[in-house]
């Protein structure tokens, strides 16, 4: 894609049997969600049993897979062209629906009784639906699920449209140290202190703190965490030994890390940060996805020579200077056609210019590219392209 | 364009401004849409002309640092810009433990013990527990900013040095914060319900009243920033539902990005619906002395095929904006990605009447 960088073989990575797991992570608004989804589209017309996960809520995903809504459960996509030798590709999708997911576990480790203590307990219910982290929890708690249940070839995985990058990573952790935490834990000591001999050295400081938090944030907000914790003991062990397995999971060779960015500054920082990240932490990266790369086909024409000829038909187009209507028609036309090619090679110019000193600063991280579209898209047809257009590269240098 | 700064300088005076006596500007918009640069470029066409603003980041990016090439903000107010006309622009970067613990210390005059509570992970518990608190804490810091005199205590101890003579002046003229993004405005916003479900007494409880009733004032309003293209404009849309449904003040719509056309109107027409000659632009391109051969031709057709169409689709994104009923700026497509283009686009802001 540029002479810097390695390419990266999409159809390899979506058609490999060893990958099992690709997710597409990246800051909002760079098309994840789509590109997930094309993915997916693609490994299934392989012949490949495939889901996708998706957080975006936007309907439009759901419609341009041709499903009414997406929720909690895989849905079958209706229209995947498989080829012949490779009859059997399958392409499900899903939306997490998060406090369904954190409700399912509860209900999994806990008894009848005390899982329907904690599905009531206030604080659950606020913990399940808003907790800065539980969706990046549950999202890979869904993974593990469905990583579990093999009936999957790939699962494809759109990550949440985070507050950063890095969120996705260490929200799982977070939610789990927050859950196994000395805080808590200090929280739960009233109801069991007798037992404990150190409780008393600590009283003087316990005092202080949870004064503290119950001034600020009441008293009964404080004793439903209370309860919460204390119902939800039995199962902190259980929710820290899943998140530990997602974590492994994610580290496995079957898994593939996809950044996708867009050839604009602060998408480019993002993808850069996410790519250190990712390296940092050993976590299997694939490579970065440059959506909306803007490429013209008559790039011989350069902008500043586009320019000067569209100035020049403008001075031609007047009949005074004898050319005939038609020719004033002709290059009235072609020096606005001109000025549309310059902007276009001014844009790709810089892009190319973006996408280069990101691919110096990470010579071993492959690239690959999506050209624009002047339109979103808005069915199979157009994911169908969106996969192929992935693929078919042009030579890398 | 050089000539920006000397038309609006010329303007400033005799302009309309669209939003008189708001004192806090909450931006949002979609990711990708650009919603920190035009929280920026606001904060700067309003300081323009002598005035004094806050410019507030809450989601921990530091992406202002990076817009104004300035380091890492810390978690005080620091001048990060100087408007046209004399004005400065302050911005502060909240750390929702940071300001905890400010908040602790203000109401308990907690101290060290403030930093015990952080080792024994309490700041996180408390921030993390309830969104609502985190959002209490973050909007707090605007509101204590925007209704903060040059006699109060907060302003003594601020990067802000006052120099109005009259102790009851504000020590910013206006607040800009650059909020979470359109699907979460409603909620973050809504602080006072948030918390009302959890802590129902407490001084949290008690300054989330406060602060909900300087939201819902004539002091504030919430823009919002998006592109022509289906997915930002329906969110915007709806994001603007929401709000009006919790009774949340919407200021204008901040439509970034607009292409201006580049061929006459009736070539535009022909080129959107795919009619367009590809004889005659090859004929044009040989008088002009370029190849002229059918594949160039051919490809440069399509490029005017998609800027017409793009046109087409911003037009028709436009009308579906417009019903909305907010007043709607337009920030075309900049080349230029230095700190120049803040200066642009708040120039192009005040020049519209945003500031």
């Amino acid at each position: 894609m540029t002479p810097h960088s390695k390419y990266l073989d999409v159809e390899r990575l979506v058609t490999d049997p060893n990958t099992r797991v690709i997710v597409c992570c990246g800051s909002g608004g760079v098309g994840k969600t789509t590109l997930a989804a094309a993915l997916g589209l693609r490994a299934a017309e392989s012949g490949r049993r495939v889901v996708t996960l998706t957080i975006d809520p936007a309907k439009r995903l759901a419609q341009s897979l041709g499903l009414t809504h997406l929720d909690n459960t895989p849905r079958r996509v209706d229209g995947i062209k498989t080829r012949k030798q490779n009859p059997d590709g399958e392409l499900h999708a899903m939306m997490l629906d998060m406090k369904r997911t954190f409700d399912e576990i509860v209900e999994a480790h806990a008894s009848p009784t005390k899982a329907a203590q904690i599905l009531a307990n206030p604080f659950y219910q606020s913990l399940s639906s808003s907790f800065a982290g539980t969706q990046e929890y549950m999202a890979m708690e869904k993974l593990g699920q469905l990583r579990k249940s093999g009936r999957w070839d790939l699962i494809v995985v759109d990550t949440p449209p985070s507050r950063s990058a890095l969120d996705f990573l260490d929200a799982p952790q977070r939610l789990g140290r927050f859950l196994d935490g000395r805080f808590i834990r200090m929280l739960l000591v009233p109801a069991k202190a007798g037992g404990r001999g150190y409780v008393k050295v600590m009283q003087a400081g316990l005092g202080l703190v949870t004064n503290t938090m119950t001034k600020l944030l009441g008293t009964q907000l404080i004793s439903e965490v209370q309860t919460f914790v204390t119902a939800m003991d039995t199962m902190f062990g259980g929710l820290r030994e899943r998140a530990e397995a997602t974590g492994a999971l994610l580290r496995e060779p079957g898994t593939a890390f996809v950044v996708v960015a867009a050839p604009e500054p602060d998408a480019l920082r993002e993808a850069a940060y996410f790519v250190d990240r990712l390296v940092e932490e050993h976590m299997p990266l694939a490579g970065v996805v440059m959506n909306r790369v803007h490429r013209s086909r008559a790039a011989t024409i350069s902008a500043g020579r586009a320019l000067a000829t569209a100035e020049f038909l403008d001075g031609e187009k007047t009949p005074a200077t004898g050319g005939s209507t038609e020719d004033a028609t002709s290059a009235t036309l072609t020096a606005g056609v001109l000025r549309v090619h310059a902007e276009r090679m001014t844009t790709q110019a810089q892009e190319e210019k973006l996408i280069e000193g990101f691919a110096l600063s990470h010579p071993k991280v492959s690239l690959a590219s999506i050209p624009a579209f002047g339109t979103d898209v808005h069915d199979l047809a157009g994911l169908r392209r969106l996969g192929a257009d992935l693929v078919d590269q042009p030579a890398a240098g | 364009m050089p000539g920006y700064a000397r038309l609006v300088s010329r303007d400033a005076a005799a302009r309309d401004r669209d939003w008189e006596g708001v004192r806090l500007h909450v931006v949002t918009g979609k990711g990708g849409t650009g919603k920190t640069n035009v929280a920026a470029a606001l904060a700067l066409a309003l300081a323009t002309g002598g005035r004094r603003t806050l410019l507030i980041e809450c989601e921990g990016r530091q992406g202002l640092a990076r817009l104004f090439d300035a380091p890492p903000l810390p978690y005080t107010e620091r001048r990060v810009a100087v408007a046209p006309d004399g004005g400065i622009v302050y911005a502060l970067a909240i750390d929702p433990e940071e300001a905890l613990l400010e908040y602790l210390d203000l109401y308990y005059h907690l101290g060290r013990a403030g930093r015990a509570l952080r080792r024994l992970g309490a700041i996180d518990f408390a921030t993390t527990i309830a969104p609502g608190v985190r959002d209490v804490l973050l909007t707090g810091k605007a509101y204590e900013a925007t209704r903060r005199r040059i006699s109060s205590r907060a302003s003594r101890t601020a990067a802000a040095p006052p120099d109005s003579a009259d102790p009851d002046a504000y020590v910013y003229n206006a607040v800009v914060m650059d909020a979470p993004p359109t699907g979460r405005i409603a909620r973050f916003l809504n602080v006072n319900s948030e918390v009302a479900g959890l802590a129902r007494v407490g001084p949290v409880n008690k300054q989330a009243e406060s602060i909900m009733r300087l939201i819902r004032s004539a002091q504030t309003v919430v823009h919002v920033v998006t592109l022509l293209e289906d997915m930002p404009v329906q969110e915007t849309i709806d994001g603007i539902d929401e709000l009006r449904a919790l009774e949340l003040p919407v200021g204008g719509v901040v439509v970034n990005r607009t292409h201006r056309p580049l061929l006459s109107s009736s070539d535009l027409k022909a080129a959107a619906a795919g009619k367009i000659d590809i004889e005659a632009i090859a004929h044009g391109l040989k008088v002009g002395g370029l190849t002229a051969d059918e594949r160039t031709a051919t490809a440069l057709r399509d490029e005017t095929v998609a800027h017409a169409q793009q046109l087409a689709i911003e037009r028709k994104l436009r009308t579906k904006l417009k019903q909305v009923g907010c007043p709607i700026y337009d920030l075309p497509e900049l080349d230029r990605f230095d700190i120049g283009r803040l200066y642009v686009m708040a120039a192009e802001l005040g020049r519209q009447g945003a500031a």
